[in-house]
């Protein structure tokens, strides 16, 4: 049976490259970066480069690159190690309603500690109005975070716009780019923020081989106490394949970006373009436009996504749904509600997240498999029959 | 190790009598598309005996499986027999549901149950063990919001 993968969003697959450069540090150069000895020299040195990439793909500087174990656990450093630094300051925070639940969950603990939370809405696309984020600034607001790009429908903030009114004003600005680092320009002078959250395994890194960009200066308390790893930030014994794994994936972001934007754009166009005009009551979710290269989002009206997902998997294709029996909670994506989709349609949500294995083929695969998937579950839908009936009067 | 066992799979991939009845005897509606599981069930009811039994079904492969395997242990049966069905019953024929999905999407009892109920009303008759149980529906739809 033919196989398409279209679940990059989920896991990626590790370029040849990228494991290549790994290798060694899962066997002879095993040593710790923090000794003092040839072994861990050449550990150091490796973590050391990793650091260097990784910064040049941002437009940071090496030293405020601090590893982390994941885009979570960045996240969770951000949110947290940055508002408690600032508690004395003030203790209100501003987010959005449609921040990854690593950040939203963060804040959530936030509240529990004392601080008040702002959640700023968004519109019908996923975008945050810059606006609506300053007009909610207090004398007290010590932090926001609005992400980069969103991971389930792939809409793109108005990062630096935002970044733009809080200038001069007191809050710390964080920003996840996990969806979006590696796969579109991210820089962080650009996007004028203090903190900006990032994952290897984004952009065909190893999972495990993540970071926070702190700018110099900026205050930020750690979530772990131990030693004087990641200066103090990030403590721990590094772990070298997966920040290699992490260096060579920003190296090869960075040299392929343009070509691999190219190429996955137009994949991307042609399975929205493919999907909206085969499957009648269908929709794009996010923004049409500024939207992540690789993100094909939908609701396809009157069925679930859980069964959609189960018959294209018997058919070889794997993608997501945001749908309540999808997930383990048994809730609807809080980013298409919060969208203002109902439980209804949102129950038939799909993300097509596209990769570099991906070619047109797929695509007329997926545009071939998905219309049938669609017909078979409208077939025994009560929703679909009784919208019919409806039709007919 | 896979969500669901081989027999929802079974039954999810080829579910079995699916359908409307437009001559159907009794109609029963359940469930609610915010839980993102709705099941409506259509009998046909002939000697006191369920001579056929269809359905529809919005939501995941456990609600998919579970109408049909519904449809299957009930069709042929008495009344008072269908009646009998629980969902322990369907989810022990299923070979199991997932533990989070046992309440959402193990509705077809219930649908079923108000399908023979909707045709008693209809036809003015009383049946052994549908009038002496409590109806746990409200609880049920409401399930997913918990």
């Amino acid at each position: 049976m033919r196989k398409v993968y279209m679940d990059h969003a989920g896991a990626m697959p590790l370029l040849p490259e990228i494991r290549e450069a790994m290798l060694p540090y899962l066997d002879e150069i095993f040593g710790n970066p923090q000794s003092l000895h040839s072994w861990g020299d050449g550990a150091r040195d490796a973590v050391e480069e990793a650091r260097e990439r990784v910064a040049s793909l941002i437009g940071g500087s090496a030293e405020e690159i601090i590893f982390t174990a994941s885009g979570t656990e960045a996240n969770n450093l951000a949110i947290k190690g940055l508002a408690r630094a600032k508690a004395e300051k003030g203790k209100h925070i501003v987010i959005s309603a449609v921040e990854h639940f690593s950040v939203m969950n963060s804040a959530r603990t936030l509240q529990k500690e004392g601080f008040e939370v702002t959640f700023i809405p968004v519109n019908g696309f996923g975008v945050v109005d810059p606006d609506e984020v300053f007009h909610n600034i207090r004398s007290d607001t010590v932090l926001v975070s609005i992400m980069h790009a969103n991971g389930e429908v792939g809409t793109i903030e108005p990062i630096a716009e935002i970044a733009k009114r809080l200038l001069g004003n007191g809050p710390v600005f964080h920003t996840d780019a996990v969806a979006s680092t590696g796969n579109m320009p991210v820089d962080v002078k650009t996007l004028g923020v203090h903190a900006l959250s990032l994952a290897g395994n984004q952009f065909y890194g190893p999972k495990g081989g993540a970071a926070l960009w702190l700018k110099r200066g900026v205050r930020m308390l750690p979530l772990m106490d131990g030693g004087i790893q990641e200066g103090g930030r990030r403590p721990g014994t590094e772990d070298v394949p997966a920040i290699v794994g992490l260096g060579k994936a920003a190296e090869l972001a960075q040299r392929d970006l343009n070509i691999r934007m190219q190429t996955l754009t137009q994949l991307r166009d042609s399975l929205i373009k493919g999907v909206l005009s085969q499957i009648e009551h269908s929709m794009l979710t996010g923004h049409p436009v500024q939207r992540l290269p690789a993100y094909a989002s939908f609701c396809l009206n009157f069925i679930e996504g859980e069964a959609i997902l189960m018959l294209l998997n018997s058919h070889g294709i794997a993608a997501a749904s945001g749908s309540a029996c999808t997930s383990r909670a048994l809730k609807a994506s809080h980013v298409l509600l919060a969208m203002g989709i109902s439980h209804e349609v949102a129950q038939g949500s799909m993300l097509f997240s596209l990769g570099l294995d991906n070619t047109e083929d797929d695509i007329n695969y997926v545009l071939e498999k998905l219309p049938q998937v669609v017909d078979r579950l409208r077939q025994m839908s009560p929703l679909y029959s009784k919208y019919i009936k409806e039709q007919r009067g | 190790m896979p969500v669901y066992s081989e027999k929802v799979m079974q039954h999810f991939m080829n579910p079995h009598n699916v359908g409307e009845i437009p001559d159907a005897d009794g109609v029963g509606e359940i469930g609610n598309p915010v839980c993102g599981d709705m099941m409506t069930f259509y009998i046909k009811v002939k000697d006191n005996k369920l001579e056929d039994v269809k359905y529809k079904t919005f939501g995941c492969g456990a609600a998919i499986a579970v109408s049909s395997m519904v449809s299957d242990m009930v069709k042929g049966k008495t009344l008072e027999e269908a009646l009998e069905v629980t969902p322990s019953m369907v989810a022990k024929e299923l070979e199991g549901l997932p533990k989070n999905k046992f309440h959402c999407s193990n509705l077809g009892a219930q649908a079923l149950r108000k399908a023979i109920r909707n045709y008693a009303i209809k036809n003015k008759i009383d049946i052994p063990g549908l009038t002496d149980k409590e109806e746990p529906e409200e609880e049920d739809e409401h399930a997913c919001e918990t």
